[in-house]
Order: structure tokens, then sequence, then C-alpha cells
């Protein structure tokens, strides 16, 4: 829908104002209003990932009793995310002698282009989406496993020793935490009866009532929090940030990454961030739809609104809990997973699979 | 198109396209001073010796192996929780089965102490003992 949409107004104003270049449609106008929309939302992350930089640095700044950026650009230093931004770019590119140069170069390509591609199925409104994939959540469940081959990649091509084990640690934490990540996502689908993030959405349309995460109480709860906290486990953040923990082994398997590359790395960290709280609010907090049935203001404003906020308060909790908790050693981190998130989450879809089926 | 596939293509060619193009912009205006010390691997000062290909510990391969079995339980699970809704008792008490078969190997594999981040010997004895040296 927004695709066509944006076709008929490109369309239209070529027609209106550049009738000579309207005419050379060898390109399909789809095509094009698809580039437009993906360079859009290309320019959506941006600003998100620098946004939430900027919010992070606060929100430890604050909670640790101290202000944060204040300067760059006046009021609260709310240009430091753009000043260090342009300061990653002209970053010296300094590619170690003995790493393996074209995997080296290819890893944070396949980090970011693996984080990128999930905000296709993202539902900003019911019609505001890029691809309504009728597979929504497998696809997502399944781009966000092609990462860990770049963590992998990245580890593996510096030729650190430290950056191997910092790469092959991570990959293990996430590599372990899709099993419960993807058992939560079952329980939701289990609920809606469809994969398709719209459809899903439009099933706890109705009010606060209707949200999944009150659906099968107390199993969809925990399965919302099990997801949440597998989440937290996904993006590498506190408590389970061993691999990438300053204090550890020095930046894990982006040690030798410098510059922009580096940027792609943290970029993709954040926008992993936006995109699993996405999913927890797609799948059990009720999406693009309201509190209330009755809208006042068209869909189009209501739907974004609600699913930004839902999603930017996740994230907010996402940061609160990185400056509250500890770190978990790394054999607490896997014993978690293990012995506690999937017992539970196998019983969670076991008891919600029975809920539904009896209701 | 394509069933919604054609505008994820897209997108994978502008994630990338954005990647080299703005390697290229950091290109034009970052300064390139290479000295022998900037290309050694970082060690937090201290000289690295040896290579950077280190062996690791196989409990990584282990950990991929476990998860390999669980990730194709849950592609095997998706389908099911799809057409749950409405579809009787018959579905549910199958899939039940079929988690329990798993939690089976989930059991067997904590027993071994295969999901152990330090690997213990394992603890369970052979009943009929034939240790001859200890």
């Amino acid at each position: 829908m927004l695709v066509e949409w944006v076709a008929w107004l490109l369309r239209t104003i070529a027609e209106t104002i550049l009738p000579f270049i309207a005419s050379w449609t060898w390109i399909p106008w789809y095509t094009i209003a698809l580039l437009h929309v993906a360079g859009a939302m290309l320019g959506v992350i941006s600003v998100l990932a620098m946004f939430l930089i900027w919010l992070e640095r606060k929100v430890s700044a604050h909670m640790q009793d101290r202000l944060g950026p204040m300067r760059v650009g006046g009021w609260h230093g709310w240009a430091q995310s753009i000043a260090d931004g342009i300061k990653l770019l002209l970053k010296e590119d300094i590619i170690p002698l003995a790493a393996d140069r074209p995997v080296f170069i290819l890893a944070p390509v396949i980090v970011f282009g693996a984080s990128f591609m999930s905000f296709v199925v993202l539902p900003f409104s019911q019609a505001i989406i890029v691809s309504d994939l009728n597979i929504g959540i497998l696809y997502v469940y399944g781009i966000s496993t092609i990462s860990v081959i770049g963590l992998i990649a990245a580890g593996w091509a510096s030729n650190n020793k430290w950056s191997l084990l910092g790469g092959m640690r991570s990959a293990a934490q996430l590599v372990s935490y899709e099993v419960p990540v993807g058992l939560s996502l079952l329980a939701g689908i289990v609920m809606a009866g469809s994969l398709s993030t719209v459809e899903i959405t439009l099933a706890q349309s109705g009010g606060v009532w209707h949200w999944f995460i009150w659906r099968c109480f107390p199993f969809s709860f925990m399965a919302a929090l099990l997801l949440y906290i597998g989440a937290l486990a996904e993006t590498n953040r506190t408590p389970f940030d061993i691999a990438e923990a300053e204090s550890e082994l020095v930046a894990g398997y982006h040690t030798e990454y410098s510059g922009f590359r580096f940027s792609l790395f943290f970029l993709a960290e954040y926008a992993n961030m936006f995109v699993s709280s996405a999913l927890v609010v797609i799948l059990f907090l009720g999406g693009f739809s309201g509190l209330i049935p009755v809208s006042f203001v068209p869909d189009v404003i209501a739907g974004p609104f609600w699913f930004l906020t839902k999603t930017l308060f996740l994230v907010f909790v996402m940061m609160w809990v990185r400056w509250t908790l500890p770190r978990l050693r790394v054999d607490q981190l896997m014993g978690v997973c293990w012995k506690y998130l999937i017992p539970i989450g196998l019983v969670n879809l076991a008891a919600i699979g029975l809920w539904v089926s009896l209701s | 198109m394509f069933d919604g596939f054609y505008n994820a293509f897209w997108f994978l060619v502008i994630g990338i396209a954005f990647v080299l193009v703005n390697l290229w912009i950091s290109s034009l205006i970052r300064p390139a001073d290479p000295a022998a010390e900037k290309l050694l691997p970082y060690e937090c000062g201290e000289e690295s010796s040896g290579t950077g290909f280190v062996r690791f510990n196989p409990r990584f391969y282990i950990i991929g192996l476990v998860f390999l079995i669980f990730d194709i339980e849950t592609v095997f699970i998706f389908p099911w929780a799809v057409i749950l809704k409405g579809a009787g008792a018959f579905v549910l008490v199958e899939m039940l089965i079929f988690l329990a078969i798993l939690v089976v190997g989930l059991v067997y594999a904590w027993g071994k102490g295969d999901l152990e981040w330090i690997r213990q010997p394992t603890r369970w004895q052979p009943l009929v003992g034939l240790r001859t040296e200890d």
C-alpha cells in the first residue's frame, strides 16, 4: 500500500511537472517508488539510531547522577550524535596487515544488511508498511540469524585473538538465545493464528484489553517477558554484554574496526534494538492500535504515533536495564538460557497452545 | 510483486549501496597515513605473539549443534502455530507429543553435561561397571 501510494505520487508529479521524464519509464514506477521508500527508511533508521545513541548517553548520565552531552548544538547536546557520525567518517581506515581482507570488509555489510532488511515488515500503521509479507515474523526471525554470520566473520577476519574469542562468544550467545526468542514468537503466533505482522496487530485491535500480553495470563505475560529478555541478549545489551564489554575483551569482535565500518556495527546494534522492541510490541502489546477503540485522529497519524511510542518506551527500558543490572558471567549467561529460559519457553508454548485450542 | 519479496530484495540492494557509498565518501575525506605500528593487531598495547587464528574450545561447536536441533524443532512448530486456532484437540496433542520428545532430548543434553560452559566429566556412571583402572 505504502509503495503504491508513493508510486502514484511520483508518477503524478512527474507527469505534471516533468512530462519529458515521465515518458521514459523502462524502470517501472513501482520500483522507483520502492527505491524512494527504501531511501526514506534508511533516513529514518539513521535518525533513529542517532537519536537513540544520544538518548542512551543522556539516560545513562542521569542515572549516574551526571549530565551527559550538553554542549554540541546547544540544548542538551542534541547534535552530539551527528558530530560523532561525521567524526567517524573522518577517521583513518586501518585494516590490520594480517587480516583476511575480503571477509573483513564483508562482515559489517552482512550485519547491517540483515538489520536493515528487518524493517520491511514493521507495521507503522495498517497501510504504512513496506511489504506485508504473509510470513512476516518468520522472515524477521530468519534474517536476525544471518547477522550471526557477520559477527563470526568479523571476529575471524580481524586476525586478533581477542576479536576471535569475542566473536565466538558473541555468536554462541546470540545463537543460544535464538531458541527462547523463537519459542516466545511461537507463543504469540499461536494466539494470533497468522505470521503476518499486520494481521497479528489487527487481532489485538479494539482496546487495551485485547492485547495478547493479557490474553492467556500468566503464560502470555511470561512469553512477552521471555521475548524481551531474549531481545536484550540478542542485541548484546547488559546484562548480557560479555562479548563487547569494555572491561572484558576490549571491544570484542569489532576491536579492529575503525571509522565508518565501526559505525555500521553501532548502527546495526541500535537498529536491532528497535526491531526487537518492535517485535515485542507487535506480538504482545497491540502494535499500532491505540488504547481505546475510538480514534479521534485519522489512522495514518494515530498508527505511527502508538507504534513509535510503545517501541521507544521499550527501547528506553532496555537502556534503563543496562545501567541498573550488573553483567552476567558467560557461564551464567549460557546457564540462564539453556536451563531456565528454554524450559520456561516450552512450558509457555504448551500452555498457550492448550488455552487457545480449548477456547 | 513476488509476494512482497521484491521489496525485500530492493531493501537489501539499497542497504549494500548505502554501505558502499558511505565508504566511498569516507575515502574522499579521511586521512591515509599508513605506518607499520598501526597495522599490528591490537592487544592493549602489548606486543602480539603468534598468529591470531588461535584454537578455541570445542564447546562452541556443541552449543551450535544443540542450537541446530532446537532451531529445526522451532521451524517445525511454525506451521502448527499458524493453524492451531480452531483446529481441534488432535492437532494440539500431536504437537505436545513432539515437544515432549524434544524435552527428553534437552534433559539428556543437560544430564550429560553438554549445557555446561565448563565441561565436567559425565556424571552418569554406568550401572554395571566394568572399570578395571581408576
